[in-house]
């Protein structure tokens, strides 16, 4: 036993010792690949428990039992799923565009995940600490849409055409209302920067942005769900109308690839939400120091645990959305962005300028 | 060194697709080509340190401009054989065209250097933000014409929306205000109160 310890702790000396040899450049890219490791495989697994929770929760709301039988509580039930579709061939429709037909999914797939590059799950615990971090997300979230687009037309397909067209159109539209959203909260905390912004609302529950920018969170979460093309406004996909939209001819892989990318940008849209009207990791029992002898003191402390509270709730809300609402007609899909939200949230920012000049506390002093 | 490397790499990609945009067949690839550009010309603003230009670049015409285009593009519905017809007639034009463009920017790049001097690229500290860089200058030294430029702006979209907003007669349109504010007691549903069809002492008919 102490042989094997001594061996793993100079294997260790060894480990460190090359380390500090390294150049500074390959330091700061293997540093760099763990924390892509690091994001990504507790993403991909978020994802696939996403799947199964979606099934049960809609199950539940439904009065029914969702999938309940591979394993306990069918808690396999993600992993017969990545296997069956692992398994299955790659269609290649005919006439369609072989090189665009595989580079949408991996397009749609690259970019839901490159967003978390910038995201903050505890103080400073970022990939990236970039400055415009949130032009960032902004950026990769107005790419992704080639994805949807260029799968639709690489189709040869007149349904998977039709969604990717549905598609790009509401993008685009609501993208200008969650870009005004997004405006409001740079106002509030005077920076792109991710980590800032959450900063900018320390002080507990009352000081966060979902309070002086109330209209601006709710417009921005509907607008993150038009954004993800879920329910209600799956016209993209709107099964009983065009079979499956922009993905019906994909199956296998392909297929999976789209379903991983619209699961990990509804983690990404909630996790926003919760980081730019929430607080991110903030406690919302902020300051509350009674606490602090109890074994409830790690909850008045910012950790990684409030951040992945606030993103769960944003995430059943979605899925309460997708067992609540119909699916809403295209045409009102399109006044709801244009003629409701780009309006209400211009209002807001000229009234939130005015808060800002005059000095408002808690928020704007 | 590194940073020589990915601009080398950069910039022949940036190339090779502006070439790509002129000379593909498809339409489509033509535009597919124009966003790749942008895209690597948005990672030349990233080697330069001013990430706010690039995405920007990208955020502006890759996710809304360019979108909008292929929306279209793919519309359409382009026959090449029709489009190459006046291939020859117009060539002389197209030559003369292009090289007096080539001789205006061999004389702005060439003979005045843009007033540029060239030599090792400024580089930053870490705590450098380029977006506050760009309104510290834009909202002080060139606040006239920023505000001039975003006026010349409103003015464009007035004037599109002018253009295009008519009413034609015979379009089902909806008013969605209308049809929420549709009460089923007024108007739509008219109970009536009627006999009863069975006649007296007897089947119905």
């Amino acid at each position: 036993m102490s042989e094997l310890l001594t061996k793993l702790h100079a294997f260790w000396s060894a480990l460190t010792t090359y380390w500090i040899s390294l150049p500074f450049a390959w330091q700061l890219t293997l540093k760099s690949l763990a924390g892509i490791v690091a994001i990504m495989l507790p993403l991909i697994l978020t994802v696939a428990y996403l799947t199964l929770a979606e099934r049960r929760i809609i199950g539940f709301m439904q009065v029914r039992m969702g999938p309940n039988r591979v394993g306990p509580w069918g808690l396999l039930q993600p992993f017969a799923d990545v296997l069956k579709l692992v398994f299955k061939e790659v269609i290649l429709p005919t006439n369609a565009n072989r090189f665009l037909f595989i580079t949408a999914p991996v397009i749609s797939i690259s970019t839901a995940f490159a967003a978390w590059a910038v995201i903050p799950f505890s103080n400073g615990v970022m990939l990236s600490n970039a400055n415009a971090g949130l032009l960032y997300i902004l950026a990769l979230t107005s790419f992704g849409v080639y994805g949807i687009i260029l799968s639709g037309w690489a189709s040869n397909s007149k349904y998977a055409f039709l969604g990717a067209m549905r598609s790009a159109a509401q993008m685009v539209s609501y993208e200008i209302a969650m870009g005004f959203a997004l405006v409001g909260v740079l106002m509030a905390s005077q920076s792109l920067n991710l980590n800032d912004i959450v900063l900018a609302q320390n002080g507990g529950f009352s000081h966060w942005f979902w309070l002086p920018l109330l209209p601006l969170f709710v417009i921005y979460f509907i607008s993150g769900v038009a954004e993800t093309n879920r329910a209600p406004f799956d016209v993209a996909e709107g099964e009983s109308e065009i079979v499956a939209g922009f993905h019906v001819e994909y199956s296998g892989t392909a297929f999976a690839a789209f379903f991983l990318a619209e699961y990990a940008n509804m983690i990404l849209i909630s996790a926003l939400a919760a980081t730019l009207f929430w607080g991110g990791w903030l406690s919302p029992v902020q300051g509350w120091h009674f606490l602090e002898d109890t074994p409830l003191a790690f909850l008045v402390h910012t950790s990684f645990i409030w951040f992945a509270v606030k993103t769960c709730v944003f995430l059943y809300a979605f899925l309460w959305f997708r067992a609540t609402f119909p699916r809403y007609r295209y045409d009102q899909i399109m006044r709801l962005g244009w003629k409701v939200f780009i309006p209400i949230t211009i209002l807001w920012l000229v009234l939130e300028g005015v808060a800002i000049v005059l000095k408002i506390p808690p928020w704007f002093a | 060194m590194v940073q020589a490397v990915i601009f080398i790499v950069l910039a022949a990609i940036l190339i090779g697709s502006a070439l790509g945009v002129i000379s593909a067949r498809n339409p489509v690839h033509s535009a597919l080509f124009l966003v790749l550009a942008f895209v690597t010309s948005a990672g030349l603003w990233i080697l330069l340190e001013a990430e706010f230009l690039a995405l920007v670049l990208v955020l502006v015409y890759v996710g809304a401009v360019m979108v909008l285009f292929l929306f279209v593009v793919m519309m359409l519905d382009i026959d090449t054989t029709t489009m190459r017809q006046g291939f020859v007639r117009y060539a002389p034009l197209g030559v003369v065209v292009a090289a007096v463009v080539v001789v205006e920017i061999g004389y702005v790049v060439w003979t005045r250097k843009l007033g540029v001097t060239f030599g090792t690229p400024v580089t930053h500290a870490a705590k450098y933000s380029n977006t506050r860089a760009l309104g510290d200058v834009i909202y002080t030294t060139y606040a006239y014409p920023f505000e001039l430029a975003a006026v010349i702006l409103l003015v464009g979209i007035v004037a599109a929306i002018a253009l295009t907003l008519r009413r034609r007669p015979g379009t089902r349109s909806q008013n969605p205000a209308k049809q929420v504010r549709v009460s089923a007691k007024h108007g739509r549903i008219r109970l009536v109160k009627m006999p009863s069809g069975r006649s007296r002492g007897g089947e119905a008919p």
